[in-house]
Formats: structure tokens, sequence, C-alpha cells
């Protein structure tokens, strides 16, 4: 660690982990209530947990993008940061706003708009921490070094911000508010999320290979625009059946198979440049991280969606377990491994250690994705049956969840395993160290 | 082509096809927009109830188990042709009864059922529920879904 802010990034991880947790715990209650549909139906009906669940993982991957950004910004400026204290004042505003929402949730307090559910003072409160860590950030930037890597995840955090605003319009009019509310939901997760991921792995693919950095940075832009031309009319793809004219069946079809072409050229990217360099970075955890998650991401957000992207094939698609199926592991391998990854490279230097638990956080990255690779397939076979039967077969729906039911179970044993994943991370990236060796060798370490 | 092919060029086609894919992204949604209220909704039925049935909707986060237009939890049913399936074009006062007699009934208490909460809604909130419903049932969607079973 080179500069004295980058300590800024560690309550930020900390409390991301914190909420990560709440997050898992929230989803393997939700499965718990699948199989037994009466678990808790008083005092914490599904739609809270849900809420819980959905919204918890927003806000922790905010959180890890925030603590990445004060870790990478310095080293990329070479300066501190602008403002510390602004820093801290950030943090505190955010995880006062997302406290305050999950324990809103628990008394029924809340907008009820999927994914926006957040109080209108909760989202103004977002908003204020989210203009200060902008401001923050930008005139950080502004005063060092311009890097390709700190402009495109500026971009992105520019765009995270403004596209929020759309949370605010909600019309009377159900059609008008779907095709405003996918300007948030879709935009962010599908386009300008994926500028702040390319952006934070060409940071870990810099500093793990050592590759020259032009050849990242040029590489770099060529996937962000692929991921921007394709993703914003990509958004056609929701907008099939919600009352919106028929150009967007063919509009969302061409630009969704274009999706998928970043995700591919970031797989490629990755393994390129660790297979190039042939270097050994003492933090092995973090690069089986950073190689796992554009694969993963390619499998879940690029393939799984592509398949029913497709509007003859959505038609029949839509609104059943297949998305549910896709949505997991779109947002496990893209985003949730992301932030995994930057914690694992970031919190030994943060902590003042080599590399450590290792192992631990190898076996970890097993147990996570394993899981939410088994989970993800149960689902698409529930979501296969279940669209024949509903869809084609006009099945009553509640018929035909007592015939998936054994879909149900493995999808929670998964949701257990994973679990179990998540408490080995948090153990072996905040827990103990049993031996600590001197910090030396590994911060003369140019790859640092 | 790695020699002519300059991270400035990169750059530049990043710039430029962003700006024009928003362009075109913000227009095309401009002309869907227009669309919805003049032609694939009705706007001159979207009453007073039906904005409050759209409030009592979002105040209970119906859409956290069931879905709406194929958007949701998929742990309950489609609702947004739920009017249809209760037979609401032919019978609308059947169809409306039906429904509040659903959601008075709940928690239906049934073993290994999955339970919809009890909201007590008023008299008033139901009615605007259901007319948001109605409403939602007539947006049109090219055909979507593609049966009553939603």
């Amino acid at each position: 660690m080179k500069y004295q802010t980058q300590k800024l990034a560690y309550p930020y991880f900390v409390a991301a982990l914190a909420l990560f947790l709440v997050q898992v715990l929230a989803g393997v209650l939700a499965g718990t209530i699948y199989v037994f549909p009466n678990f808790l139906s008083e005092a914490v009906p599904f739609h809270i947990v849900r809420m819980i669940h959905t919204n918890a993982l927003l806000v922790w991957l905010l959180l890890g993008y925030f603590g990445a950004s004060y870790f990478l910004i310095p080293e990329e400026s070479e300066c501190e940061i602008h403002s510390p204290k602004l820093a801290s004042l950030q943090l505190g505003i955010f995880v006062f706003a997302a406290l305050a929402a999950v324990v809103g949730y628990l008394f029924g307090i809340h907008e009820g708009r999927e994914l926006l559910e957040q109080p209108f003072w909760i989202k103004v409160l977002m908003v204020i921490a989210f203009l200060l860590f902008i401001y923050n950030v930008t005139m950080t930037v502004l005063k060092g070094r311009k890097t390709v890597v700190s402009i495109v995840l500026l971009l992105g955090l520019w765009g995270a911000a403004i596209f929020f605003l759309f949370a605010f319009y909600n019309p009377d009019n159900l059609a008008l508010d779907k095709l405003y509310w996918w300007w948030v939901v879709h935009v962010w997760v599908e386009r300008v999320w994926e500028l702040i991921m390319a952006a934070m792995l060409a940071f870990l693919l810099i500093k793990l290979t050592g590759v020259d950095r032009e050849v990242i940075e040029k590489w770099l832009y060529v996937i962000v625009g692929f991921s921007l031309f394709s993703g914003l009319l990509g958004t056609g793809h929701h907008y099939y059946w919600i009352g919106t004219p028929e150009y967007w069946h063919w509009i969302g079809a061409v630009f969704s198979i274009l999706e998928v072409v970043p995700f591919f050229a970031m797989i490629l990217w990755a393994f390129y440049l660790v297979y190039q360099s042939g270097r050994n970075h003492p933090n092995k955890a973090a690069t089986l991280w950073s190689l796992g998650c554009p694969v993963m991401a390619f499998f879940g957000a690029g393939i799984l969606g592509l398949m029913h992207s497709f509007p003859s094939i959505n038609y029949y698609t839509h609104g059943t377990q297949l998305t549910a199926a896709h949505g997991h592991l779109a947002f496990y391998g893209a985003y949730v491994m992301l932030n995994l990854a930057f914690f694992t490279y970031a919190l030994p230097a943060l902590r003042g250690l080599q590399p450590f638990n290792q192992i631990l956080n190898m076996w970890s990255f097993w147990f996570m994705t394993g899981a939410m690779v088994f989970m993800t397939l149960t689902l698409a076979f529930a979501g296969i049956l279940q669209t024949h039967l509903q869809r084609v077969l006009a099945m009553g729906f509640m018929q035909i969840q007592s015939q998936i039911e054994l879909f149900y179970w493995f999808r929670l044993g998964a949701g257990l395993c994973f679990l179990i994943g998540a408490v080995l991370f948090i153990y072996s990236a905040l827990g103990p160290v049993r031996e600590q060796v001197t910090i030396s060798r590994y911060s003369q370490s140019p790859s640092q | 082509m790695a020699e002519h092919f300059t991270k400035s060029a990169a750059r530049n086609i990043f710039y430029g096809g962003s700006i024009f894919f928003l362009v075109v992204f913000a227009l095309l949604t401009v002309h869907s927009h227009f669309y919805i209220k003049n032609v694939s909704t009705d706007e001159s039925t979207l009453t007073e109830a039906v904005a409050r049935g759209k409030h009592v909707w979002e105040r209970h986060s119906c859409i956290n188990c069931h879905a709406l237009l194929g958007e949701g939890a998929y742990f309950a049913p489609e609702l947004g042709n739920v009017w249809v399936r209760y037979g609401g074009r032919e019978n609308a006062e059947g169809a409306r009864m039906g429904l509040k007699a659903w959601m008075r009934a709940q928690p239906t208490g049934v073993a290994g059922r999955r339970q919809m909460p009890q909201f007590n809604l008023t008299e008033q909130e139901l009615d605007d529920l259901i007319d948001f419903l109605e409403w939602t049932s007539r947006i049109d969607t090219l055909g979507w879904p593609p049966n009553d079973a939603g």
C-alpha cells in the first residue's frame, strides 16, 4: 500500500462483507420458505425476506465498489484521496441508510417497487452519499495522473449515480413505470456496472500479472465499448411484453447476442494476460477469483441470459424459474466474484499482512462457485419443467409448484453449501492470522 | 491489425459509439413513451381508483411474491392477467367478488401450501386494487402470456 488514504477502503469492505452475510442468510431463509411454506409466514413473510435478500445484495456490491475505488484510485492517480473526511461521512450515511432500510422492511415500511423498495428519504440519503463519493473521487482523479482504468471507473460510477435518479420517477401508468424502471435496473447491472467491473478487473490484472499497462488499457476500451454498444439497446429484451412497440423484439434479440461478446472478450483478456505474464504473484487466491469471475459471468450473464432473450423463446420462458436461474449465476459471476476477488487482493495489504489463509480462501471459492452452479442448474431444470406445464399445457401455477418441489429442496441444499462458503471466505479474509510473516518482502514486491 | 489499432483509436470508438447508442436508445424510448400513452394502454380509463390501486399494490409489495407482466418474484402466480383468469371479461362482477373473497380468506393455513399474508385491506382498497389489476389486463402485451395460466 503506497498511499495512506487507501486505508479508507477497509471499513467499506468490512461493511460489505457483513451485508453479504445478511444477503446469504436471507437467501437461505427464502429457500427454506419454498420447501416449508408456513415457516415464519406470520413473523417475516416471503416478500419481506426477498426484499432483504435483493436489497442487501445491491447495497453490499455498491459498498464494495466504493471501497475498491478508494483503494485503487490513489494508486492510479498517484495521489491521496481528496477528502478522507468526506469518505468517512459517506460511509456513515450509506451504512445508516442500509440498516434503516433493513429494519424498516422488517416492520413493513417500503415503497414496494421491486428492487427499488427503499423509502423516499432513504433513496435521498443514498443519493447524497453517492454525490459525496462522486465528488471525492472525481476531485482525486482530476488532480492526479489520469489512467484509462480510473476514467472508465469514474464513467461507471457517474452512470450509476445518474441512472439511479430514474428510481424517483413512478408514473401511474404501469407500462410507463416499467419502461423507466428498466433504465435503472437494466442499465445499471447490464451496463454501467460492467464499466466498473471491467475497470476493477483491469486494475487487478495489471497488479497480478505485471503485463504492460498500455496493452491492458487498450483492450479495456474495446471491452467496455462493446458492452455499452450492446447493452444500451440490449434493454430491448425487457421490453417485449410490457406494452412497448414490437420493434423491441428484433432489437432485443440482436443486441442480446452482442451482449455476450464483451463477457467472452473478458475471459480471453484475463486468461491471456495471466498466461502471458508467467509471473507467480504471491496472492494466488486473488488470481483464482480474477479468472473465475469472467468465466462465471460469461456463463451466467452471457449464455444463460442469451438463451431466453429471443422473443420466440422468451414468450414461453418469461417470468419462470429460468429467470431466477439466470439471475443468480449472473449476479454471482459478474459482481459478487468481482468484489470477492478485489477483497482477496486488497485486504492483506490493508491489514498489513502477507496474503494469508489462501488455502481457506480458495476452498471458499470452490464451495461458493460449486454451490451456485448447482443452484443454477436445479432452478434451470425447474424452470424448463414449469415452462412446459404452465405455458404449453396451461396448468395452474400452484399445481405446478408442487410438481417441482424436489428442485427447491436441491436449491436449499445448494444455498446451505453457499452459506458455508461465504462464512469460510469471511473468516479467511477478516479472521485471526496464525502465521504472521514480516511484511517487508511483500511490500517491496513491485507487484503489490 | 495490432500495429494499426492504437489505444487512441480504441478510445475514440468507445466514446463515439457510446454516445451514438445512448442517443438511439433515448430516441427509441421517447417513441415508446408516446406509443404506450397513445396506443398500447388506455389512459382515458386510468382513473384515480386505478392509480390508488397501484399504490395499494406497492404499499404491500405484492411484487416480491407475485409477478406482474412477467416481472417479480415467481413465488406466487402471475397477476397481469388475473382479471382474465377469474373470468372478468365475461363476468366483471363475479371476478371482482371472487378476487375479494380470495384476499379476505388469506392466509388459508392449508398445510404445505404457500401462504399469502392477510393485509386487512379496506373495501375501498380492495376495489382500487382490483381496478388496477383490471386496467393492467388491458395493456397490449402483444399476446403475452400464452394462456390464462399466466
